[in-house]
């Protein structure tokens, strides 16, 4: 089977603690830790499983700049047999539809069984699948969270639905599938297999090579359009306990007994 | 001005919640536009929800076809397309249907996208700008969605106080016969329902909750210890589940359990809407997490910026110390 997996390099935030730069319109990235989004982390783990089990190939893509090589690397040093960095100027700014047509695009270059995203990025958008679904006219599967190969070029998955119950389906082939974290254990990436795959070269297609039209993608094409950023506060916020730590926990076993907690 | 159209989820005849945050939430974007409903489904069953939601929506179009008895994205996108305007603007609750359906849609609408809207900040002549979060609530934005043909908007549930101004008029409109036959490439089975686990952490009053904070497997022995010291049950976020630290069963949130502690302990846990959606009941939240920045700072009543792997010992040793007094 061959299987394309939608990558994105992100910043990580469960490492960050994410402020805004001075102007407000966007977070400081100066200092930030990226990774490799965890979701399409494993996706990657998913199609790796896959093949194993039947055979194929999987290739990592993502749509981004230089710096983004390094998660289609490591995504390599885990076991997919081919990265392809899709980068253009042209491609700034573009919004999820956007990003689905450059995806498309790429996608209609070759033949995929499958291909698959992760759920949703650090924005929380959860839509490039669906949408790149909806552009090939290939049916679609969000919150996948088990995949089985059946006979006949298709496949039954799962969906992570309300209650963490299962809905079960039937899926033909070619078909796009958003995967749920926690379907797998993705494997651990060593240094050593970083090193390995640190000369391989990553093949790129801009949007001339992939036929695509400038006045689909980018700024001038989005729809919808980011304007700032800002600091979110939902409710009244917590009152921070400045103790130090005796005197926090002897608060925390006050609090706890006065709303009935201990008895 | 484009109509706006809220998709309604149901089951067993009854609405989901989310029907009357949508309402609101088209009230804000524009509040003299009658919002239609707009519901799919099959039987007696869709009956009953389209007749219950005339009360909070002026108009509300049904769509009865047996292969939408069960809610299949594809199925439903292929219905709505039959009927709906192009210049539409479309409301669905940001959940697993919702996110099953919505890009999907929009595709097919050619119109705009935007996920996981908490609020409407203003509407111009072709535009509205909406709120949504980014970096795991970490940071807000304002975003531009051109409406000038359509819009598709999946609605964070909770985030619009649902209305309570009664709007209906309790227009029904049959648009069935415009459907036809569907057909997907995708099929339902069977739902199977999670397992019940080894703790039910929906009994407890005090809930010891950890997240990614926790950091490996065997730390998760701290807050076991500390839950047993406090009577309490130790629950999870979903990293610590998908980490398999942690059995599914103890997971609370939207895919997990809903509880309704008196006390709820949140340690190492961010804050997630997803993890928030499953704490009912307005309990008393002490959040532990050693990023000031942590989104749970913003809902918890008290806050403690600490790393929890050292804090949560000495409050498990504090509380047998007290035990161990009260014993004597």
């Amino acid at each position: 089977m061959e299987i394309l997996v939608c990558v994105r390099r992100v910043p990580d935030t469960s490492e960050n603690e994410i402020e805004l730069n001075s102007a407000g319109n966007d977070i400081e990235r100066d200092e930030l830790v990226y990774s490799i989004n965890e979701a399409d982390n494993y996706a990657v783990e998913e199609a790796l499983q896959i093949v194993a089990k039947i055979g194929g190939n999987v290739t990592v893509v993502t749509v981004g700049g230089e710096d983004d090589e390094e998660v289609l690397r490591r995504e390599m040093a885990m076991g997919a047999h081919h990265g392809v960095l899709i980068t253009d100027e042209a491609f700034s700014g573009s919004d999820g539809r956007g990003i689905a047509t450059i995806l498309k695009a790429f996608v209609q270059q070759d033949h995929y069984d499958l291909i698959l995203t992760g759920v949703q990025a650090e924005d929380g958008g959860a839509q490039i699948g669906g949408m790149l679904a909806a552009l090939l006219d290939y049916p679609f599967a969000s919150l996948v969270n088990s995949i089985e190969v059946l006979e006949g070029r298709k496949l039954k998955i799962s969906r992570e639905i309300e209650g963490g119950n299962k809905e079960w389906s039937e899926i033909d082939l070619p078909c796009v599938l958003s995967i749920q974290t926690g379907i797998n254990e993705p494997r651990y990436v060593g240094m050593r297999g970083i090193r390995q795959v640190a000369s391989v070269l990553i093949p790129t297609f801009s949007a001339s090579q992939l036929g695509l039209d400038e006045n689909t993608v980018g700024l001038s094409a989005a729809k919808v359009t980011r304007l700032d950023y800002f600091i979110p506060s939902l409710g009244k916020g917590a009152e921070i306990l400045h103790g130090n730590r005796k005197e926090n926990i002897d608060k925390v076993l006050e609090l706890v007994a006065a709303k009935g907690g201990l008895k | 001005m484009a109509r706006i159209f809220a998709y309604i989820a149901h089951k067993g005849g009854i609405a989901a919640d989310s029907a009357f945050e949508l309402a609101a939430a088209a009230h804000k974007i524009n509040a003299t536009a009658s919002p239609t409903a707009i519901l799919t489904g099959w039987g007696a069953d869709l009956d009953a929800a389209c007749n219950a939601l005339g009360a909070s929506y002026p108009e509300v179009w049904k769509i009865a076809n047996e292969a939408l008895a069960y809610p299949n994205a594809e199925l439903v996108r292929k219905a709505l397309l039959k009927v709906l305007p192009s210049d539409s603007i479309v409301l669905v609750a940001h959940e697993h249907f919702g996110i099953d359906l919505a890009p999907g849609l929009s595709i097919k609408m050619n119109s705009a996208f935007v996920s996981d809207v908490l609020d409407i900040a203003g509407l111009e002549a072709a535009a509205i700008k909406v709120v949504r979060q980014e970096f795991g609530g970490q940071a807000s934005t304002h975003v531009r969605c051109d409406i000038s043909s359509g819009a598709v908007l999946t609605i964070r549930p909770g985030a619009f106080k649902a209305a309570e101004t009664s709007a209906g008029h309790g227009l029904l409109v049959d648009k069935s016969a415009e459907i036809g036959l569907l057909a997907a490439g995708r099929r339902y089975l069977e739902t199977v329902v999670a397992e019940a686990g080894d703790v039910d952490i929906t009994k407890y009053n005090v809930l010891v909750s950890i997240g990614r904070g926790i950091q490996e497997k065997d730390n998760v022995a701290i807050a076991l210890e500390l839950a047993d010291a406090m009577g309490a049950a130790v629950s999870c976020s979903r990293p610590v589940v998908d980490a398999k630290w942690m059995e599914k069963s103890r997971q609370v949130g939207s895919s997990g359990k809903t509880v309704k502690p008196k006390v709820y302990l949140a340690c190492g846990i961010s804050g997630a809407f997803q993890h928030l959606a499953g704490i009912k009941g307005s309990p008393f939240l002490i959040a532990i997490n050693k990023n000031p920045k942590a989104p749970i700072f913003q809902v918890a009543d008290v806050g403690i910026v600490d790393d929890i792997l050292e804090f949560l010992p000495e409050l498990t040793n504090k509380v047998r110390e007290l035990r161990g007094a009260a014993a004597k």
